[in-house]
């Protein structure tokens, strides 16, 4: 066939696209394969594949759609995390003579997935599928305002994880930091598909969390229990209103921003590249215009997580509910106003400098307030030290720290020496491992009991979160000193042998973590398996307050068989006080939204989409572009959309909680 | 009974200490250099500043944690507290003033410490006098490699800056392709350098010496070799080097420029012994390719003013959008985490510093099919 015709058909994707020649990868694809090869078997062998489809991929129940999100956050981890080993492997060794056992055109990659995976296909997950979980239970609705939305949201989100991880065994990744600046990140210097990949991987992605965030703020704002008013909506729903408020604001500014690089990239046009105009300082302007919000978007369902497990543990009403809400109102304006600081060093001047400078260390106030709350929630409580709570202390303690860092870099003229070096490396990961991640772990620990009926267990929950805490910093701290040693970021190769041994120290941290993180697969796997002995019969293992505490465990489908009527903050706190009884008749038919096969199917449309646009084959785009608005129309004519719980079904599940309830004591 | 709550924090200072030993002789905070010096300065008042309020919080959360433990039953125990105005005035106040102080040091210090500030002392006690001049730098970052060009000495230099010790230095700067930043810790904060825009950044070395300067803003595969040794040497021993570097053969030319600018990785020193002067206008004009004209686009110069370098059309050899292109030339994406061959114009394939590990020669049919494909 002549090499048009080819071209025609496969884009740029030919034999060489594949990487049969090089060993790591390669034994990497042969283990997911072999790994991937038996776990359909598996799952084919024991005919799991309609249970899967019918109550899992097609399901529009939060709680499904919830943990659904949860388990992609956490795969995503893994390979986020070999990411992040291989680079502290190679730190620690391409010293002087010995390059290492990556060159750059691996590395640059292995920086760059980790950085993008860690964001988008990690944390953006977990703080997703917590709010997905936790926010209808809280405020005592039965879903979501857009239950089939929140399904395609979260295929869209697996969609984007899917092309990320393709790019490991089709091509290769963007070569350019997590980022993709321009002018790097354009055609001129960056011509093979690895920004293509990160162009289309998040853009589809971006469709998942902004209608999310739509969909959680509809949720909140109309979904709320009779009696919820503002003032009484638990904190961590406050904190996930706030996040989708920004997710909802900043999260098209970065659809406009890759627009805008991928019509530089794909149609010509000259937005930032140095020519016809353009400037690709606009590029890192608006990008840290979405890029400073999101950091807020992860970090703020942490803080609401940790407001109700410090609350929780200490047996406490929470202390000034009302400053933490303001101080999250405060928080939530302030992000916009804060992006500068990111680029002080690109040479604006003093005022504006000063300006960003100061208003970023205002931040610091509504936070610190939050941290004096939560220390003075503690104060004369009783605090149980389950796992949740220790991952708050821990919490706590090292968000501190990074905090003080974080400010640190907001005063430019130390920004200038700071900017760039593994200092800020440091920072963020301070703030975000000791911030998000252990908020992530603290919900994870706090809610599992809710979602699957047994506890995590406590030991291997124990080890796991000592080796994350002392492997932290390890891990990190060695990194700041590096940062003042003048080291930059991005580095595959050192002259300087005096830096190895803080690099060596470095790599053990993560060693500890990945000992961390092993103790935490095997703590899910000793749960499982004393899931009998874990169980929890109550569904309010923890003593808890808010509303989510006050359905069984896992929460039936339809989540309360009567609505409840809220009278006070804790409101389940309020009931058990006020020794409210279950009520055992007077039940009514539900009316519940259906499952629907579209989400999964847009979404996969949507990934061929993109792989065709990546790969330049110009008629399958077009041909899935069709097909994803064909498909779409169709959708719109499905009118069977909801149904009625029958009363019996619901008798049925309720009694048989009373009778769970009357066993367990209570 | 007592001893071990003591041991404890004892042991966390021991590991701590040599942490914070380690950092205070970093070169970030024991700089050579009166600017890079005041930068370390205003890093100890505000950590310091910000201690004042972060070590009590740490203390607290492990105090009120251990204090408040279930187990201890004779805390006292509140369990509907939940507000106390003080209390709350005290929580918002106390980050406040912490922040009005660092935020007027932050005002004060941005402004003195403006890398476009020129110079007002070469050291504490020692203003610059009147009559000295900064020496000026012209930086260009090259893929991968920096180019200085003295305009006054009429010499260009490639990773090797020499500056006189006490002598402000106003570096010009700009990039020929990506972006980078130059910095040079144990002399001042770094600041970008652009394609087509020109930044600034002043700075004075105090003692004679050897320091480590680099780019602190990944650039793309030879980033990691973007280093250079600068040299801090007395007058007379700068002017030694200068008549050495304008001996040295070869012109820095629009032609030699281009030469030069193309990729090259872990580059050794080397020097021009004549620039041409309007080069570097040039390279911010981003008019130095062949065939190229500076201000062809022709606008703002008859207002007196300089046309921005990117505002003119596109030039024939800059890649043009894919959905353009004829299929013939849609090119290909191979899986190249092992580039075969040489790496863009590694200077030295033959040493073992080019080695690459994780190459692998394909078996022959899919080498053929691929060569074919």
């Amino acid at each position: 066939m002549s090499d048009t015709l080819l071209k025609t058909i496969f884009g740029r994707l030919t034999l060489d696209s594949f990487p049969i020649h090089e060993p790591i990868v390669l034994a990497t694809f042969v283990v997911v394969a072999l790994l991937g090869g038996a776990l359909v078997a598996a799952l084919t062998y024991y005919r799991v594949w309609t249970y899967l489809w019918h109550e899992w991929f097609t399901s529009v129940d939060h709680k499904r759609i919830g943990i659904m999100y949860m388990v992609l956050g956490l795969v995503m981890f893994l390979r986020g995390f070999a990411d992040a080993i291989m680079m502290r492997g190679q730190q620690a060794m391409a010293f002087g003579q010995n390059e290492g056992y990556l060159n750059a055109h691996h590395y640059d990659q292995v920086f760059t997935a980790h950085g993008v995976i860690m964001i988008f296909f990690v944390a953006m997950p977990l703080v997703t599928g917590l709010m997905n979980y936790v926010v209808p239970l809280q405020i005592g609705a039965r879903d979501v305002s857009f239950p089939f939305l929140n399904n395609f949201s979260f295929w869209m989100t697996a969609s984007g994880a899917v092309i990320t991880m393709a790019s490991l065994f089709v091509g290769e990744f963007a070569r350019t930091g997590w980022l993709a600046m321009a002018p790097l990140s354009g055609l001129d210097y960056s011509p093979d598909v690895g920004v293509d990949y990160y162009i289309w991987a998040l853009q589809i992605a971006g469709v998942g969390t902004l209608l999310s965030g739509v969909n959680l703020i509809a949720t909140i704002v109309k979904m709320r229990a009779p009696g919820m008013t503002m003032f009484k909506i638990p904190i961590f729903t406050w904190s996930a209103l706030v996040t989708n408020v920004l997710i909802v604001a900043a999260f098209p500014v970065l659809t406009a921003v890759l627009a805008m690089l991928s019509l530089d990239r794909y149609v010509g046009t000259n937005f930032f590249t140095n020519t016809g105009g353009g400037n690709p300082m606009m590029y890192v302007n608006m990008i840290w215009i979405w890029g400073h919000p999101e950091v807020y978007i992860l970090i703020l369902p942490a803080f609401g997580v940790f407001s109700e497990v410090v609350s929780t543990f200490s047996g406490k009403r929470l202390f000034g509910y009302t400053s933490m809400v303001y101080a999250l109102i405060v928080i939530c304006i302030l992000a916009y106003l804060v992006w500068l600081h990111h680029f002080f060093t690109m040479g604006s001047g003093a005022t504006v400098n000063s300006f960003f400078g100061i208003t970023t260390m205002i931040i610091s106030i509504p936070t610190g307030a939050k941290i004096f709350n939560w220390l003075f929630t503690m104060y004369r409580g009783r605090i149980r030290f389950e796992l949740p709570m220790m991952w708050a202390v821990a919490f706590m303690v090292t968000f501190t720290i990074g905090g003080m860092t974080g400010v640190l870099l907001a005063v430019p003229p130390a920004d200038f020496q700071l900017h760039n070096s593994l200092f800020l490396v440091a920072h963020f990961h301070n703030v975000i491992i000791g911030g998000v991640l252990f908020g992530m772990f603290a919900g994870l620990n706090y809610w599992f009991p809710k979602a699957f009926g047994f506890k995590l267990d406590h030991k291997w929950g124990a080890r796991s979160f000592w080796l994350w805490v002392v492997g932290f910093y390890v891990a990190f701290m060695p990194l700041y000193v590096l940062g003042l040693m003048g080291v930059t970021r991005r580095l595959r190769h050192f002259d300087d042998t005096t830096l190895q041994p803080w690099f060596i120290v470095a790599g053990v941290g993560a060693l500890l973590i990945a000992g961390g993180i092993a103790c935490m697969m095997m703590q899910f796997f000793v749960s499982w398996r004393n899931r009998e002995v874990l169980r929890d019969h109550t569904g309010d293992p923890w003593d808890g307050r808010t509303l989510e505490w006050a359905t069984s465990s896992p929460p039936p489908a339809y989540n309360f068989a009567f609505t409840p009527v809220i009278r006070d903050l804790d409101a389940w706190y309020d009931m058990k006080s006020q020794k409210v009884e279950q009520p055992t008749e007077g039940y009514y038919a539900i009316h519940m939204p259906c499952n629907t096969w579209a989400g999964i199917v847009l979404a996969g449309i949507a990934t061929v989409f993109g792989l065709a646009m990546i790969w330049y084959i110009w008629w399958l785009a077009a041909l899935s572009l069709v097909a994803l608005i064909a498909t779409a129309i169709v959708h719109t004519f499905n009118y069977d959309r909801d149904f009625h719980i029958p009363v019996e079904d619901i008798r049925r599940g309720e009694d048989a909680r009373t009778e769970s309830l009357a066993r367990a004591g209570v | 009974m007592l001893r071990t709550p003591i041991r404890a924090p004892l042991k966390v200072v021991a590991a701590v200490l040599p942490l914070l030993m380690g950092a205070c002789s970093t070169v970030v905070m024991d700089p050579a250099g009166d600017v890079a010096r005041q930068q370390a300065r205003l890093i100890w008042w505000s950590t310091g500043l910000m201690l004042l309020i972060i070590v009590p919080v740490i203390i607290l959360t492990l105090l009120f944690a251990w204090k408040y433990r279930a187990g201890n039953k004779d805390a006292a125990y509140e369990p509907d507290w939940d507000h106390s105005t003080g209390l709350e005035l005290v929580i918002w106040a106390a980050p406040l003033m912490i922040i009005i102080a660092l935020g007027a040091l932050t005002w004060v210090s941005t402004h003195l410490l403006d890398p476009y500030r020129p110079l007002s002392r070469v050291a504490l006690g020692k203003p610059v006098e009147p009559a000295t001049r900064a020496l000026e730098v012209q930086v260009v970052s090259l893929d991968w490699k920096w180019l200085f060009i003295y305009p006054e000495q009429g010499i260009a230099t490639v990773n090797e800056l020499v500056v006189p010790v006490d002598r402000p230095v106003k570096f010009r700067m700009t990039s020929s392709s990506v972006m980078n930043t130059l910095w040079i810790p144990s002399m001042a904060g770094m600041i970008y350098t652009m394609p087509g825009m020109e930044t600034a950044l002043h700075g004075v070395l105090n003692k004679a010496g050897k320091f480590e300067g680099r780019s602190g803003n990944y650039s793309g595969a030879g980033f990691s070799g973007m280093t250079f040794w600068t040299y801090a040497v007395p007058d007379a021993r700068f002017e030694q080097w200068v008549a050495g570097v304008r001996r040295r053969p070869g012109t820095l030319d629009i032609a030699t420029y281009n030469r030069i600018a193309a990729p090259s990785e872990n580059v050794k020193p080397y020097g021009f012994g004549r620039v041409d002067p309007r080069l570097f206008a040039r390279i911010v004009a981003m008019c130095t390719r062949p065939g190229t004209q500076c201000g062809e686009h022709g606008m703002g110069q008859s207002h007196g003013v300089r046309a921005p370098a990117n505002d003119r059309p596109q030039r024939p050899d800059e890649a043009k959008g894919a959905l353009t292109r004829d299929p013939s030339e849609l090119g290909t994406s191979p899986h190249l985490n092992a580039p075969r061959g040489k790496a863009p114009g590694a200077n030295d394939p033959g040493t073992d510093a080019n080695r690459n590990m994780t190459m692998l020669v394909p078996p022959a049919p899919f080498a053929a099919a691929a060569a074919q494909g």
